[in-house]
């Protein structure tokens, strides 16, 4: 018998049954995947018109990536930005996540749903209220109130991902800690943590990326000096397609790509244990 | 081999009017318990009946919401769980995955700031007092359950602690295991001498391990004694039926206050004239008496009508049907000497009991 | 030996009853005390201004209440036609990720688990890159001179070039490219559940395939379909970044008319309202949905 008429399902239809949900899969995920890519090849073309394939290549868009100084201050923001955001909100998302897992306390629902508010709310308000907002106390245009805004949308993420962590952990370690002579803090950081720490840095991960793609609230709260790479981006694309913006992209396809893997391959290795 | 390095005395326990409600439910109701210094103590209940909550109050786990827990002279109620000194054993063992053999066992000692070298030591003497001499290297998922559960028991007395705390530490393993397990865990308790109270919903294991056996039931204690006392003269119906099997048939009382079955006198109600009573028959004790025989000063006989004799391996069950609605269960060893065998279903049979072997038991409803 | 006298306390005082509710209460605080730091985030960046939007909806030109800015929304039919195209976007991008989206989950869901985690790689990767460079990547395929027109017209599908974006087309597409992971994922996780003997069962009972799908499977797989569906229309209804750059400003939702709002008018009130209007349509969906549906907080993972 072979792979073509072998069962492919518990309801003994075959694989050639089957062939039409495979090609139509593989549709979809060609649609899904290539978008992305398609920027990478382009990114190198020399041509003022984006043309693919290119005709001829170059690193002329690189070049003028890496020797603009307003591309150069906007990257180095956008990395302190979601540098600081992933320290922000990780910590923060942490302590909540433990504090709502272990506590049996009534609250703790209506917390965890104030808390993952910023998943639900629009983000366009988010943008125009803290814009308002930080018109009020000074704090548009600067670091620290971008900063701020990300680890609102960043804080949710963190939580329900180190919520899953620790729901595969038994708590009754901890306890055991305790019972043995550690002091809660203690059997937290000793015992806890350790066994949780790849939700944890899945947790961080996404943060910086929450952050470091963020486009609406960069476009109200950030400018001047400190305007990230994602507005300068968003500027460039409503007025007319300059291919610089094909090799940023190939650079954040390429960290995104990273940050992917790094966390499935945390992820398997966190199954594992 | 060197017994108990730890050096502690063992401490006696205390616990007075202990009560936790869950809003109206009573998880705990006023319990008082005393546990004698060095014994073996097991909590038995059925799941839900308060003997898990009883001893993570006693660990400090779960906050009671009055009453008072002492070790020895000390009032532990208010101490959080790490300054009491206790040592305690969990169902899921609770190994920490991120360190090996030596540094779990190792863990409480150097939180007490135990140095290296005396920490090794200390570790390597209680591997070898659970039988894992130089498996300090290894990593826990190297190790079969009943490794697992060794290490857990090295992890809580390693450092001395004054009350050693089991929560149903053998319930994941395999019968033949938990069996052996159970022999070892006495051994130890005797060699290292701390006050242990442990917590099983395994009647048997409560039997087999304990000094003594304190039977929880809807968070009040029902019965504490030995467990020759608990099961040879249960306190009322939910100690007789959960311990053992049995079965129960209600007494009538004499005006001279003796007390009847069938009227044949089994016992004495002295002055106690409200109650009913109860006969408890554990089935083991009843023995096949030859046809026709007669009750005499030591034998009581009941003739019945065998309903059904089933072969279980190391003993056989028979049903011994002695009226319409009355079925006594029988059981004895398969020798070959006695032996139901030779009946058949149907046939007229004549069960014995010595009166020796008679419970009788109080406000009894057969169960 | 008989237990303690019944029910309650001999002596009516209860030992050590005060200490331990004392006790009690301020562990739960210091537990509660960890969460104070995010809630402190939260109400700083989205209950605080929110707060202030809601009241600023409510201001009339002379500074006291007023229903004007709401009263507006209902004179101009602008405002009518910005309700409908987003709702229009919002329900043609669902459907679509519906229509593409429950055959590729199926799809995975069918795989062996270690497969399925390779496949899944592929909605994984749009998932984690930036939505501006996928919308960027649009621009490029989409356009007068781009890989698509050039594609079909060598093929001969068409023979002059079409106008493929900067219209409502290239908004849907986009859109939907962008939606198909967060309907993908719950979809997915809802029919790795479904048990694989209710299906073994369904085929020895006789139902063949197609009516083992969908009496069996199908109905099973709704929960996680309609929670997909769910956060996708959800997140379109506040879309902004696809329908600016793909739609050309002639796709104009909600998202993008506050915007416009506050940079040729700078009327506060009126952006306000109609992000209120935003906000409560959002709310009402998820809580009928909650409602009628089990919800699970999971699905919002990212992982």
């Amino acid at each position: 018998m072979n792979w073509w008429s072998r069962p492919a399902a518990d309801t003994q239809i075959t694989h050639g049954n089957r062939l039409w949900l495979y090609v139509l899969s593989a549709i979809i995920m060609l649609l899904l995947v290539a978008p992305t890519l398609i920027v990478v090849p382009m990114s190198f073309s020399d041509s003022q018109y984006l043309e693919f394939p290119p005709s001829t290549w170059s690193l002329r868009w690189y070049e003028e990536y890496l020797g603009s100084a307003k591309w150069m201050r906007a990257t180095a923001t956008s990395f302190q930005v979601g540098f600081l955001t992933m320290l922000v909100a990780t910590p923060l998302g942490v302590m909540a996540a433990y504090a709502l897992f272990v506590s049996r306390h009534r609250a703790t629902r209506a917390i965890f749903l104030l808390l993952i508010t910023p998943m639900i709310v629009p983000v366009i308000l988010i943008a125009i209220g803290t814009f308002y907002a930080y018109g009020r106390v000074g704090m548009n245009n600067t670091i620290a109130g971008l900063v701020l805004a990300h680890s609102a949308l960043a804080l949710p993420i963190a939580i329900i991902v180190v919520t899953a962590g620790l729901s595969s952990y038994d708590l009754s370690q901890e306890q055991v800690a305790r019972s043995l002579g550690a002091t809660r803090t203690k059997a937290f950081f000793l015992i806890t943590l350790p066994q949780i720490r790849f939700s944890v840095i899945t947790a961080a991960l996404l943060s910086f990326l929450t952050s470091f793609d963020e486009v609406i609230i960069a476009i109200f709260v950030s400018g001047g000096a400190n305007a990230t790479l994602t507005k300068h981006m968003f500027a460039a694309l409503r007025d007319y397609i300059d291919p610089t913006i094909a090799a940023i992209s190939t650079i954040m396809v390429i960290l995104s790509s990273a940050l992917l893997l790094l966390t499935q391959f945390l992820g398997s290795k966190g199954k594992r244990n | 081999m060197t017994d108990a390095p730890q050096g502690t005395t063992a401490l006696p326990i205390q616990i007075r009017d202990l009560t936790k409600r869950y809003g109206s439910v009573h998880a705990l109701n006023s319990v008082d318990l005393d546990v004698h210094s060095g014994e073996f103590l097991t909590l038995l209940g059925p799941s839900g009946s308060g003997k898990t909550t009883l001893l993570m109050a006693i660990a400090g786990f779960s906050r009671p919401d009055s009453g008072s827990i002492r070790f020895g002279e000390d009032e532990v109620i208010l101490t959080p769980p790490h300054k009491r000194e206790v040592g305690m054993v969990f169902q899921s063992y609770a190994l920490f995955p991120h360190m090996n053999v030596a540094d779990n066992i190792g863990f409480p000692l150097k939180l007490r700031g135990i140095s290296g070298a005396e920490r090794a030591a200390r570790v390597e003497e209680a591997l070898e007092t659970v039988q894992l001499s130089g498996f300090g290297a290894r990593n826990i998922d190297q190790l079969s359950g009943g490794q697992r559960q060794r290490v857990a028991l090295a992890r809580a007395f390693v450092f001395g602690p004054r009350i050693l705390l089991m929560d149903e530490p053998l319930s994941a393993l395999d019968k033949k295991l938990r069996e052996r397990m159970q022999i070892e865990l006495k051994h130890l308790h005797r060699k290292l001498g701390v006050t242990t109270v442990y917590v099983t919903h395994d009647q048997r294991e409560a039997l087999t391990m304990s000094d003594r056996v304190a039977v929880i039931n809807d968070g009040e204690l029902i019965q504490l004694d030995t467990p020759e006392v608990i099961y040879n003269s249960p306190a009322n119906a939910f100690v007789a039926d959960f311990i053992g099997e049995s079965t129960m048939l209600p007494l009538t009382r004499d005006d001279a206050g003796a007390l009847l079955f069938r009227g044949q006198v089994v016992g004495d109600a002295g002055t106690d004239q409200g109650r009913d009573w109860t006969l408890v028959m554990r089935p083991e004790r009843l023995f096949f008496a030859d046809a026709g025989a007669e009750t005499d000063d030591q034998t009581i006989v009941l003739t019945g009508v065998l309903r059904e004799a089933v072969f279980q391996g190391e003993s056989e069950m028979a049903l011994v049907a002695i009226d319409d609605d009355t079925e006594v269960a029988v059981r004895f060893g398969t020798s070959g000497r006695a032996s139901a065998s030779g009946s058949n279903a149907g046939d007229q049979v004549s069960i014995g009991l010595d009166r020796n072997d008679v419970i009788i038991i109080p406000d009894g409803q057969a169960v | 030996m008989a237990r303690a006298d019944a029910g309650g306390s001999r002596s009516g005082k209860h030992l050590h009853e005060a200490a331990l509710k004392r006790q009690h209460a301020r562990e739960q605080w210091s537990v509660l005390s960890l969460v104070v730091p995010a809630m402190i985030v939260i109400v700083l960046i989205i209950l605080i201004p929110l707060s202030w939007l809601f009241y600023l909806s409510f201001l009339g030109d002379d500074g006291g209440f007023s229903l004007e800015n709401y009263h507006k929304m209902t004179q101009y039919k602008s405002y009518y036609r910005i309700f409908v195209t987003t709702f229009q976007v919002s329900i043609l991008t669902t459907l679509a990720c519906i229509a593409l989206g429950y055959p590729l989950a199926f799809f995975l869901a069918q795989l062996p688990p270690r497969w399925a985690g390779v496949f899944m790689l592929a909605v994984l990767l749009p998932f984690w890159t930036s939505l501006l460079v996928r919308t960027y990547a649009w621009l490029v395929l989409l356009q007068k001179r781009g890989i698509l027109n050039e594609f079909a017209m060598q093929v001969g599908l068409w023979e002059t070039p079409i106008k493929l974006v900067h219209n409502l087309t290239g908004t849907l597409i986009g859109m939907a490219h962008i939606m198909l992971p967060f309907l993908i994922l719950p979809l997915y996780n809802a029919m790795r559940k479904i048990d694989k003997d209710m299906m073994h069962a369904a085929a020895n009972l006789g139902a063949n395939p197609i009516n083992a799908f969908w009496r069996v499977y199908f109905p099973l797989s709704l929960p996680g379909m309609v929670a997909g569906s769910l956060i996708v229309f959800v997140l379109c209804l506040g879309f902004y970044v696809t329908p600016a750059v793909l739609g050309g400003g002639r796709v104009i939702m909600v998202s993008n008319h506050i915007t416009a709002i506050l940079e040729n008018q700078f009327d506060w009130g009126a952006a306000s309202a109609l992000g209120v209007v935003l906000l409560v349509a959002t709310t009402f969906t998820l809580y009928v949905a909650a409602r009628l549906f089990k919800f699970d907080a999971a699905l919002f993972g990212r992982d």
